[in-house]
């Protein structure tokens, strides 16, 4: 009988707090939780490609981190094809091998001390990839494919540029052949051609190879060029996921909403996303954490916390966090009947 | 790549730029040399006594001079940058070994085996490496080998505390976790990650540390409990000169003048080895 796909990530009300010191105290020996994530629910099925949304401090590096075994869970579950993460981790190679990460700071993950073609050749060596013989050519290949000249493996990365670092630790993920790639910011900061380029090289990964690929980025425009999926965080929750061009074109949270609003020119990064403070994640809003910015706000809002359920006017592939999310706009109209069966407890009482 | 050419340019130019770099560099290079061939260009053997002529003051016959017994002290100044050169650079070696095992060790394991390791190194380090070598010097004896080995223990704590410090630094880095992430085993991970990122700045602080070594080896000599007599060294005919220094000054000035300024010039080599190499004071620059 054969089993259903599983998902190759799935997290279920994954927490994961960090022991901070009490702020304004320099010296004490007290801390406190930080929640950098607070009940993460998120699915990332086989040959998907996720891109990962939020303003600076709302967890998706750290949600990347539980993705990849780095940091465990605090509280939930966090599994890779069916099974804990960190236990699958922990029993071999093929983890390593099958989920390849590209860091946000690409320069600080490549040993300074290593050319190039000796940091390409590394996964090639550890994971058996090519027969030994076949290893110069290898990388040459893949430096091709990312775009530098075949002669950047003799070079250490300090003499390259930021660019062309990137494109380095890219090369360097791809080597293994993954079937599954995770990135952190991997091409902000390059100028347009040059995203471009990496962008396309990963979109026909995707398409060619069934690449899975979890993207975060600042940029809704190569979120909505990479990514099918797209799942917004703000302060450590996923307020909102769905198909990258319905929740861009028609936003059911209000914080979506303010975010598109505010990258008006697609391919730039968001400049100053929203009126009003991030709250500190020490410090959350009683509620609903967006209560203190939203442009909705409802008595209500104060008094409970929305966690992530369908939404109840759109298709059924889309989830909100919201009490009142923003009624569907035309053209984009609900796909899914007016009241469909989930019941309303999204939410709870706080 | 304007990053590439701008790092050979500046290397192929130190020379123009750091000209006192350049002077100690080849004043030590020239002590070097001497020491090699030192049989060469010495002109008398370093240990022919000649009673016909004994203290006299520096000539064309003898450049420095004579000592008590009327030895040459140009010629012994000669052979002593032997004995300095070589107790120095075998006393660090020992003490860079023994500091990179133990610092390694002491950065990489935890729990009880790491604090062990630091009160080991901490109590070493309380005491200057003068008085450390003078009690190796009295469990081992007297003699060049007994120097080195004096000398170079001492040193470990020293070289352990800053490859310690090193280590930590890096081993937090993001390179070593992806190199976890990519399941490559712990060993390597140290080996080929690790390792290199502490060698190269103690091979910088080995460049420092050559006079260091030399200036205790000396000084042991000086209280006469280094290297025995008549062996030419400069911390010994120091102090043989001690007592003639009020009429025969330049039986102690001329070794010590070559003392001196072997160590200037070889913490000058080391400070621009250190400042043209250690990326962190390169960024600040
Ligand atoms: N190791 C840690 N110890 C303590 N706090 C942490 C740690 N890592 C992250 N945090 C905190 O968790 C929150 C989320 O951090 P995270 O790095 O995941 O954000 P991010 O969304 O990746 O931001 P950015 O876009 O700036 O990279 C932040 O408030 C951060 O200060
Ligand atoms: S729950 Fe209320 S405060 Fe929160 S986003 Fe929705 S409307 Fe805004
Ligand atoms: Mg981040």
């Amino acid at each position: 009988m054969p089993t259903p796909p599983r998902p190759v990530f799935e997290l279920k009300d994954v927490e994961k707090v960090f022991q901070v010191r009490k702020p304004g105290q320099r010296f004490g020996r007290k801390t406190v939780g930080l929640r950098a994530l607070d009940g993460v629910r998120l699915s990332v099925e086989q040959g998907a490609s996720l891109a990962l949304v939020g303003e600076s401090g709302s967890g998706k590096s750290t949600l990347l981190r539980v993705l990849l075994g780095l940091d465990a869970p605090t509280d939930g579950q966090a599994r890779y094809r069916g099974r804990p993460i960190r236990a699958v981790r922990d029993e071999g190679a093929d983890f390593a091998r099958d989920v390849a990460m590209v860091y946000q700071d690409a320069r600080g993950s490549l040993n300074p001390r290593m050319t190039v073609g000796a940091l390409i050749a590394e996964p090639l060596r550890r994971f058996a990839v090519v027969p030994a013989p076949e290893i110069g050519a290898r990388v040459a290949t893949l430096l091709t494919r990312v775009g530098l000249p075949a002669d950047a493996a003799g070079r250490y990365p300090a003499a390259l540029s930021g660019g062309q670092v990137r494109r380095v630790a890219i090369a360097r993920a791809l080597a293994s052949d993954p079937s599954v790639l995770v990135a952190d910011e991997a091409v902000s900061g390059l100028d347009v051609s040059t995203q471009a380029q990496l962008l396309t090289l990963l979109r026909r990964l995707q398409q060619d190879m069934g690449l899975t690929l979890v993207f975060i980025t600042h940029d809704l425009g190569v979120a909505s060029f990479l990514c099918e999926q797209i799942a917004i965080m703000y302060l450590g929750r996923i307020v909102e996921t769905g198909p990258t061009d319905a929740v861009l074109t028609s936003p059911a949270h209000p914080y979506t909403a303010a975010l598109r609003d505010a990258a008006p020119k697609f391919f730039e990064p968001i400049a100053e996303p929203l009126p009003g403070e991030i709250p500190s994640p020490l410090d959350l809003p009683s509620g609903c954490r967006f209560s203190g910015r939203c442009p909705r706000v409802q008595p209500d809002c104060h008094a409970r916390d929305p966690h992530l359920a369908r939404s109840r006017t759109r298709s059924v592939t889309r989830s909100v966090a919201c009490l009142h999310p923003l009624a569907p706009v035309d053209g984009a109209g609900p796909v899914a009947p007016a009241n469909p069966g989930p019941a309303p407890e999204q939410t709870r009482p706080d | 790549m304007t990053l590439v050419d701008n790092a050979r340019r500046g290397r192929r130019s130190i020379f123009a730029r750091r000209p006192f770099f350049t002077l100690a560099l080849v004043v030590a290079v020239g002590y070097v040399l001497a020491a090699i061939f030192a049989p060469f260009v010495a002109p008398y053997d370093p240990v022919a006594q000649d009673f016909n002529a004994m203290m006299q003051p520096p000539s064309g016959a003898h450049p420095m001079g004579t000592d008590s017994y009327g030895q040459d002290i140009l010629s012994r100044v000669i052979f002593g940058a032997r004995y300095a050169l070589i107790i120095g650079f075998f006393a660090v070696a020992i003490g860079a070994i023994g500091g990179l095992i133990v610092g390694l060790a002491a950065g990489l394991s935890g729990g009880w085996a790491e604090w062990a390791l630091l009160r080991l190194i901490d109590s070493i380090l309380a005491l200057p490496s003068l008085i450390l070598a003078v009690a190796f010097i009295a469990i081992l004896g007297q003699g060049v080998d007994k120097v080195v080995i004096a000398v170079g223990l001492s040193m470990i704590g020293p070289f352990a505390r800053t490859v310690r410090a090193d280590v930590l630094q890096v081993r937090v880095q993001l390179f070593v976790e992806a190199a976890g992430l990519m399941a490559i085993p712990r060993a390597v991970i140290i080996w080929r990650h690790i390792l290199p990122n502490v060698i190269y700045p103690l091979a910088v602080q080995v460049t420092i540390r050559i006079s260091e070594a030399i200036l205790v080896s000396s000084s042991l000599s000086f209280l006469g409990i280094g290297v025995t007599p008549p062996t030419p060294d400069w911390g010994l005919m120091i102090a043989e000169g001690r007592a003639f220094v009020s009429f025969a000054a330049w039986m102690s000035a001329m070794p010590g003048f070559a003392l001196a300024l072997l160590l200037i010039a070889l913490s000058i080599v080391g400070d621009g080895i250190r400042e043209e190499f250690d990326p962190k004071l390169r960024g600040k620059s």
